[in-house]
């Protein structure tokens, strides 16, 4: 790890007119470090995440991410083509519907693609020996690749969203909830996964979840929110094995026990 | 434009209102600054129905004037339904002097064909756009493609030709094949056939671009660079065919099928009739010419 965090946030907040999204959150993110944002529906985590990944403007605060030259830049002062260039080139975003962030009409091979065209890749046998690396890395037979997603599973789609979001390069990940939907066993699989490929990437990413599981085998920080605000942070298992707030000893009370 | 001596004073000069004109010639002068760019405009409705080629006539109707001389082809063609009726439009509305020759015209109105004989400076080629955004197929929302064109986010125009690839072996699209204008914007050339893609690339004529339905105008100015998309290991190609047209024994130009009968005959001809009647006056003969050349139609002056 640098001695410099990849991404610093300052008293962020939105409000929806007078209701509140997310308010005054300050954290920093530091490169390799996955952070997990847990709190029950309606505590502003995909606000949050959404303010972070620019995809919404937050009312007030600051978030800044140290580009690949090493310096920090505002995200909120970037023009709308420096965001929309980082969003596909140094970060991801991995969607809870794979529908939302994939092609569903074109085939696997062109999903993973896309982001290497809109950066100016212009020789299609790369192209295509690229996708065919991706699709192995992420569990998907070499066959499904002139397949469109609309033909695979919900495990597949999702292992092809990040496929796709991985593809550049990124040293930056958000992703919101990105087992939600899935059965057990599939969702255990993508966890592996997930932490191989973080792993051995060096990537940073933050994860919303409301599943604490989640939170524990992914991340090494988590941020605890209730109504909007952060209420315990720290590292994973110290809030987990050892709950503060009130809030945080109510929600690792509730797991279920088979 | 002053008011002519006329027994349709039911209409202005050329159908069309002096309002609506300058409205429309703002526009064409704003695609000409910003070539291969889709300027919005006011679309009318106009005598006939959207995909008949309301944009291309209101296109023509605000630039002709008393000297100019029309051709309207269809595919190429100067006698189909949408041609005659259109030339008969504005020989009623404009009392503009008509011709089906290339060379004599100085508007020419296009459904999907660039003419075989090549322009030249001076003349205005005007083509009807069913639908201007070459991203629509791929990203259906209207911010969107608009944000994708000001920022310059081509990359999902490869995929287009990527899906072709993948499913094909080669670059299947045929027709409407992207363009890319002065190293800039992303363009439709409207549905011609890739085969006429070329003739695009620095054309001496000034090249107008109406999509009636849509509400978009875009041109491209005189010697204009005009690059067909593609990929390194799959370059751009025409269309090629493997005989001559079977009534002028042309090579190189655009093909049409002509069923014949119903035992599977059929035949290969021009899709440019001028081209090939010129052709047949020259006497070149295909394999399938009739004997007595056909007496043909010409510039018919204005009244």
């Amino acid at each position: 790890m640098t001695d410099e965090p990849l991404l610093r946030v300052s008293a962020l907040s939105k409000f929806y007119g007078s209701r509140v999204g997310c308010e005054d959150v300050t954290f920093d993110l530091w490169p390799g470090e996955v952070l997990a944002v847990v709190g029950e529906s309606g505590s502003g985590k995909t606000t949050l995440l959404n303010c972070l990944s620019t995809r919404l403007l937050p009312s007030s605060g600051t978030a800044s991410y140290r580009m690949r030259d090493r310096q920090f830049r505002e995200l909120y002062r970037m023009s709308e083509a420096e965001r929309r260039f980082l969003m596909r080139t140094d970060w991801g975003f991995v969607h809870q519907n794979p529908a939302d962030g994939l092609r569903m009409t074109v085939s696997a091979g062109a999903n993973v693609g896309e982001r290497l065209m809109a950066v100016g890749d212009r020789h299609y046998g790369k192209i295509r020996a690229t996708a065919v690396d991706w699709l192995s890395r992420v569990e998907i037979d070499e066959d499904r690749i002139d397949d469109e997603p609309r033909a695979f599973s919900g495990g597949m789609r999702q292992r092809l969203q990040i496929a796709r979001n991985l593809v550049t390069g990124p040293r930056l990940v958000f992703m919101d909830e990105p087992t939600g939907g899935l059965d057990v066993s599939v969702q255990a699989r993508l966890l592996d996964l997930l932490r191989g490929l973080v792993t051995d990437l060096g990537l940073a990413a933050i994860v919303v979840t409301h599943d604490l599981a989640v939170a524990r085998l992914l991340s090494q920080r988590m941020m605890v929110m209730k109504d909007g605000r952060v209420v315990e942070s720290g590292l994973t298992d110290r809030v987990l094995d050892d709950p503060r707030a009130p809030y945080t000893q109510l929600l690792v009370s509730s797991i279920l026990q088979v | 434009m002053t008011a002519q001596p006329t027994d349709i004073a039911t209409y202005n000069f050329a159908y069309l209102d002096e309002q609506t004109k300058r409205m429309i010639r703002r526009a064409i002068l704003k695609g000409i600054a910003i070539p291969g760019y889709q300027v919005p405009f006011a679309s009318r409705e106009m005598p006939m129905p959207y995909g008949w080629g309301t944009g291309g006539v209101q296109v023509t109707a605000s630039i002709i004037g008393p000297d100019d001389v029309l051709k309207v082809i269809d595919q190429g063609a100067d006698d189909t339904t949408n041609a005659v009726s259109i030339r008969a439009f504005f020989k009623k509305v404009a009392n503009v002097a008509v011709t089906t020759e290339t060379a004599k015209a100085t508007i020419i109105q296009t459904r999907h064909r660039i003419p075989e004989h090549p322009l030249s400076a001076g003349q205005v080629l005007v083509y009807q756009v069913p639908i201007p955004e070459p991203l629509r197929f791929l990203e259906p929302r209207e911010t969107e493609t608009r944000k994708m064109h000001a920022l310059e986010e081509y990359g999902l125009i490869h995929v287009k030709l990527y899906e072709d690839i993948a499913k094909h072996g080669r670059i299947a699209t045929t027709y409407a094949y992207p363009v890319k204008v002065e190293g800039r914007y992303v363009m439709d050339p409207s549905p011609t056939p890739k085969f006429d893609n070329p003739k695009m690339h620095r054309s001496p004529a000034l090249q107008l671009f109406g999509a009636g339905r849509e509400k978009r105008i875009y041109a491209l100015p005189p010697f204009t660079d005009v690059v067909s998309l593609d990929f390194e290991d799959h370059p751009f190609e025409v269309q090629t065919f493997d005989q001559p047209c079977a009534l002028c024994a042309a090579e190189n130009v655009y093909l049409d099928e002509v069923i014949l009968d119903d035992h599977g005959g059929h035949m290969f001809v021009c899709s440019d009739t001028d081209h090939c009647e010129k052709r047949r006056e020259q006497g070149h003969r295909g394999h399938l010419a009739p004997e007595i050349p056909l007496a043909l139609e010409k510039t018919e002056p204005a009244q």
